[in-house]
């Protein structure tokens, strides 16, 4: 008990949120502009970069063309320095490949593949600070990107990541809530549609706590939607008016 | 959604890691002011302070919040308890540092703001937008703190008197702080911010000079001048830190000796033996318990332990000068070990100690020396103006704090408990000092229970199995009021046998994470002393609503198996249940039951079909090497008003005292399989570890004696070899091996599943591979986990997050090895304060066996009472001659000329009790026969004991007619 008491003893969360309040979401589409299209991200003290390239002629071994649908490769990698405690390597261990393998079902889901058979698409994100909720701050990095990449998809793929606390499903918890949780969901959906097209799990969540965690979790999902899409509008709206 | 306005970083700097976390600042955190016309617009405004209208203070006349600092709260907390005090700001920033800092007084806190009537209300100032202050460069954390509740004072001024629109007629509210810190007083007083000491504030309070008593005394230490201090400094943490990490220090809990209080030993993890440490200066105020750092000293200073007795001399009270008192070293280096010094202290220990005030020479001082009842303590002085009435009372003091130029420590009187040498009063002390915690139930913790009239409700019915119709009885020992457990048996139309075995469903009521569930958890379990019970969970619960009482409705949390007639399991089926008990039966009833052949209800044909199946269960569980151990249990017949004991007797056990055992037995390891499946890396499950071989030595001696062997290879060697040990003309002697065997036993221990290695969750005692507690919920919290694990994997309840993780669990499991291992003693205590009221005023003379030889003793057993005591030999008897008995280890036997004695050599001994020591009474055994000329005392004459019965009979009669 001690432990969860310790960062919800006077009603608000450690860093002063409510249960339900995502931290502050900052992002800058277009921020890298070799790319075909690249979006940075800030959610709380999270920093992640993508970039999106293609799509493009299938590269390496023909083998890999697939006939009917564009290939979508990601490369997920998190910088040595983006932890407290500097990591090995940037990407090959299991964390970041799972992490990747994640990227890839999702935006397999969410982009209209079969617009364009026998190319591929390149997804990479970098984390450049990790301070938890990396896996859903980089589905909403990547999917800005591939907005300013002006890949066709179903719709926004917008994810947030909650656990139950005492009762209280919170939303979008930074890595001291992460550690001190038992265990952590995430989700990401298209929030137009309502369609969940990735959810994920960590540690053991009973099934009566499960409606209550995914409710939260969508709703969190539609307030990124939100932020994300006045950003690309005015973002848009600014580009057209240099454009004349 | 972002509320947030502004955005800081707060950088906080660990060892190696630079750690950096986001801090939201808020302007939706109201002041929780009762008519506050600021935030009362707001709808998710509660008021929680209401002004008093007139004020108490002398000091302060209007009506005020206070708003105490953090070492207010962890040392003056039994202030902010007294309900005198009510209208308390909590300041966020307090709250942390009191968690942080004290985890006791961080419990008591959130117990009193869980009170609704003392109006205690949490202000988070660490992220309102105004009061929000950032760590300037090269400032300390603490003055960073002061300066962060002094600006929460400010602004709560401010807010408070700069209403819009205020009317005259308002109560000008202003705000007090509480603070011992001068420094902070006078930075608050010049920011315009009432301040005060506790003790200036207490002392303003109209009506109420018993609470003067309470404060502690920090801070207001004795500054005596021109006296040097008694002590050496202690070194400052980091450099103990950092001596620590270099080897240059040790580290360990400091164990006080209970013979020396000028001796003390360190337990440093790693090395073999204890380092000691002697003399006052170097002892440096550690007191028992505390960790320590110590440095040791050079070989040819290290000492052995002086082996004399010595207690304080009582006529000490001179103040703080005193010569350096060091404990005599021993010549002969050949002893020699590790010998240290007390550097520094890394935690201290201190809690609340019972004693009595030592009787002060000089009249109409305040200052006065407390001896604990524990010797291993040493003396505290505290101040008081009620020397007069506590000189007769046990009291409760804490120790403030130990400076260097104070021979004791200084501390501050707690409460009384009441006169010296009282049942009550002794009662209470017993569970003082072992740690059991016995207060009422809070009012957080009453809030969780059911509303009466409770009723079974349709939804509860659905979801449940109906057993209602089923023959189900429970069998307890006499005057039982929480029966937790009921038991059925019934032909299945397939020849086979169904058993039940019910358990009341307590995790009903307590849910995960409510105060009810977080007390129970703290408790661990139920204490049971001789003419007292101090429950884990309230009385509504413990004796009703989850007691499975006979012809009531309840809920229950069934196991239930299908089992041939050789007791075979079939198969195991696990739910939750609704069950009406049709009997509850005493053993003693449920014996006469089944003996007698004229009865044929349906309740007796069940208790039979289940004594016949518990008798194989039983021989099954003995030919797989289960111990059968005996430890005597006494029961004393107690005054029904009085209380006080009447008589003692050793418990009896009958055939169906074994028949509940081997169904719960039964019980426990079919659900301790089924959680370890499905939760293998949390499940709770309790273990006895097999002792090591060097344990069984007295057992070993003590059969040889006889011309028995032991084997102690397996479990089954030593139940095979215990049985033949039998000795024709001596029946009790099987009985005290068993007794010599249990001594040699370890404890047997809760553990989480994931923190022990496989092969080590065996069950010694029970031969079984796997073992857990499930039976008993209403009085142990381990049985409550087991519960909900069991629930969980039936899918009837679900699990929550710290259910499944291992290391919380195993800290939990930790207290309530903890707690089980103190209520164990707590009983035994409470057994021998009986035996001593028994004895009081008596002297009787009874048969007796030789348990143990000691080197200066012989342990010797009353089997009428179940009675353990010591005879101590080599001592001055009254006549001044000494008689020199002669000590063979090998054997072990004392000699004393002609006389020899052995193991389990018959006596008769004189019982008495020792009353010359106040807080010490014992019970003293002298040897009548066989006679040693010098040492024995002449027999008793029977009449004479009769008389002494019956006076303390006729005292019992008189003291009914009083009261």
């Amino acid at each position: 008990m001690a432990r969860t008491e310790a960062f919800f003893d006077t009603g608000l969360r450690a860093d002063g949120r409510d249960p339900s309040q995502l931290r502050k979401i900052s992002c800058k589409v277009g921020a890298f502009k070799q790319a075909d299209g690249s979006a940075y991200i800030e959610q709380g003290k999270t920093k992640i970069l993508a970039t999106v390239y293609g799509p493009q002629e299938i590269r390496g071994g023909k083998s890999k063309v697939l006939h009917d649908r564009a290939l979508i490769n990601c490369q997920f990698s998190m910088a040595v320095f983006c932890t407290s405690e500097r990591r090995n390597r940037p990407r090959g261990d299991r964390k970041t490949m799972e992490l990747n393998s994640m990227l890839q079902q999702t935006y397999e889901a969410a982009i209209r593949v079969e617009l364009f058979p026998r190319s591929q698409i390149d997804i990479f994100v970098e984390v450049l600070q990790a301070d938890g909720g990396v896996a859903s701050a980089a589905i909403n990095a990547a999917t800005l990107a591939l907005i300013d990449a002006g890949v066709p998809m179903k719709d926004y793929v917008c994810a947030c990541s909650a656990a139950m606390v005492d009762d209280f499903p919170f939303l979008d918890l930074s890595h001291l809530e992460e550690i001190v949780v038992g265990s952590m969901v995430t989700f990401a959906c298209l929030p137009r549609s309502k369609q969940i097209v990735l959810s994920e799990m960590s540690g053991r969540l009973h099934l009566d706590y499960l409606d209550k965690v995914m409710d939260a979790a969508l709703k969190g999902c539609e307030d990124v939607f939100h932020i994300m899409d006045s950003i690309v509008r005015s973002q848009v709206a600014h580009m057209a008016a240099a454009m004349g | 959604m972002l509320k947030t306005k502004v955005f800081f970083k707060k950088t906080k700097r660990g060892s190696v890691l630079k750690v950096v976390r986001e801090h939201y600042l808020r302007n939706d955190i109201y002041c929780g002011s009762s008519g506050c016309r600021h935030c009362q617009e707001n709808e998710n405004f509660k008021p929680v302070l209401m002004p008093d209208s007139i004020s108490k203070s002398d000091l302060v006349p209007l009506p005020h919040y206070i708003i105490p600092d953090t070492n207010v709260v962890l040392h003056q907390i039994s202030i902010l308890e007294s309900p005198v005090i009510h209208n308390v700001i909590i300041l966020s920033t307090v709250l942390q540092e009191v968690r942080n800092k004290s985890p006791p007084a961080y419990k008591r806190l959130r117990d009193l703001l869980a009170n609704e009537n003392k109006r205690f209300y949490i202000f988070v100032n660490e992220h309102h937008f105004e009061t929000y202050v950032e760590q300037e460069p090269g400032e300390e954390d603490n003055d960073r703190n002061d300066r962060a509740i002094r600006r929460a004072c400010f602004w709560y001024q401010e807010h408070l008197t700069s209403v819009p629109g205020k009317r005259k007629r308002d109560p000008n509210i202003t705000i007090v702080l509480l603070t011992d810190d001068r420094d902070n007083r006078e930075a608050a007083i010049r920011d315009g911010i009432k301040a005060y000491s506790t003790s200036e504030y207490v002392e303003s309070l109209k009506g109420h000079p018993e609470l003067q008593d309470l404060v502690a005394k920090i801070g207001t230490c004795i500054f005596i001048d021109n006296k040097k201090s008694v002590f050496p400094d202690h070194l400052p943490a980091s450099v103990v830190h950092d001596g620590i990490k270099q080897k240059k220090y040790l580290q360990g809990a400091f164990q006080a000796s209970r013979e020396n209080y000028l001796e003390g030993f360190v337990n440093i993890e790693g090395m073999e033996k204890p380092v000691l440490i002697q003399g006052l200066s170097h002892l440096n105020r550690a007191v028992h318990d505390d960790i320590v750092a110590v440095e040791l000293l050079p070989q040819n200073q290290w000492s052995a332990p002086s082996g004399i007795v010595l207690e304080e001399k009582v006529d000490d009270q001179g103040d703080a000068v005193e010569e350096n008192e060091v404990g005599e070293p021993k010549d002969h280096l050949s002893e020699a070990q590790p010998t240290g010094k007390v550097v520094g202290i890394i935690k201290r220990k201190w809690r609340h100690y019972c004693g009595i005030l030592q009787p002060s020479i000089i009249k109409d001082r305040n200052m006065h020396l407390f001896i604990p009842a524990e010797r291993r303590i040493p003396k505290i002085r505290i101040e008081t103006r009620q020397a007069e009435t506590l000189s007769k009372q046990r009291i409760v003091v804490a120790i403030d704090s130990w400076p260097r130029n104070s021979r004791y420590p200084l501390g501050h009187f707690v409460r009384a408990l009441g006169e010296v040498g009282d049942k009550a009063t002794e009662n209470e002390v017993l569970l003082l000092e072992h740690d059991i915690p016995h207060s009422h139930f809070s009012e957080a913790v009453l809030a969780c229970l059911p509303k009466l009239p409770w009723a079974i409700r349709e939804e509860d019915i659905e979801k449940r199995e109906d057993l209602r119709h089923l023959v189900i009885c429970s069998v307890d020992p006499p005057g039982c009021t929480d029966i937790d457990d009921a038991l059925h048996c019934r032909e299945l139309t397939n020849g086979n046998l169904e058993v039940g075995v019910h358990i009341a469903d307590v995790t009903h009521f307590i849910r995960p994470g409510t105060a009810i569930d977080q007390e129970a958890a703290a408790r661990g379990t139920t204490v049971y002393l001789v003419d007292n019970r101090i429950d884990m969970v309230p009385e509504l619960l413990s004796s009703n609503l989850c007691s499975l009482r006979g012809n009531e409705e309840r809920f229950a949390f069934s196991v239930i198996w299908e089992v041939n007639k050789k007791a075979e399991i079939l198969s195991t089926h696990f739910c939750k249940s609704i069950i009406c008990s049709k009997a509850a039966l005493t053993y003693e009833h449920a014996q006469l039951k089944i003996d007698d052949s004229r009865l044929n209800d349906e309740v007796t044909c069940s208790l039979r079909r289940l004594n016949s199946l518990a008798k194989i269960l039983k021989k099954q569980r003995m030919d797989k090497g289960a111990l059968i151990l005996a430890s005597p249990e006494i029961r004393f017949e107690v005054d029904s008003e009085t209380h006080d004991p009447i008589d003692v007797e050793v418990k009896q056990l009958r055939e169906t005292n074994s028949m509940v055992e081997e169904f719960m037995l039964l019980a426990n390891i079919s659900v301790a399989k089924k959680i370890l499946e499905d939760f293998p890396e949390c499940a709770v499950l309790r273990r006895h570890p097999p002792p090591p071989n060097a344990n069984f030595d007295p057992l070993i001696k003590a059969a040889k004696s006889r011309g028995f062997t032991i084997r102690i290879d397996s479990g089954k060697g030593l139940a095979d070899s215990l049985d033949a040990a039998v000795v024709p003309d001596n029946p009790y002697f099987n009985t005290m091996l068993r007794i010599v065997a249990t001594r040699c036993m370890m404890q047997a221990v809760y553990f989480s599943t994931g923190t022990v290695q496989e092969e080590d969750f065996y069950h010694y005692g029970l031969a079984a591979p796997i073992y857990t507690h499930f039976t008993s919920p209403i009085r142990r919290y381990a049985d409550i986990l087991v519960h909900r694990l069991l629930a969980a994997s039936i899918g009837s309840d679900s699990t929550y997050s710290h259910l499944l993780d291992k290391h919380t669990v195993q800290h939990l499991c930790n207290n309530l090895n903890y707690r089980h291992r103190m209520a164990l003693y707590a009983g035994r205590a409470s057994a021998q304060l009986h035996t001593r009221l028994f004895f009081k005023d008596r002297i009787e003379q009874q048969e007796g066996y030789v348990l143990f030889v000691r080197k200066n003793a012989l342990v010797i057993l009353i089997p009428k009472y179940g009675l353990e005591g010591n005879l101590f030999l080599n001592r001055d008897c009254e006549g001044g001659t000494s008689v020199q008995f002669q000590f063979n280890e090998e054997e072990p036997s004392q000699t004393c000329g002609k006389v020899t004695f052995r193991l389990f050599d018959k006596v008769i001994v004189q019982i008495s009790i020792n009353a010359s020591n106040v807080q010490h009474q014992k019970m003293v055994l002298k040897l009548v026969h066989p006679t040693v000329p010098g040492f024995s005392v002449p027999s008793q004459d029977l009449s004479k004991g009769d008389v002494s019965v019956s006076s303390s009979e006729e005292m019992a009669k008189k003291r009914k007619k009083k009261s």
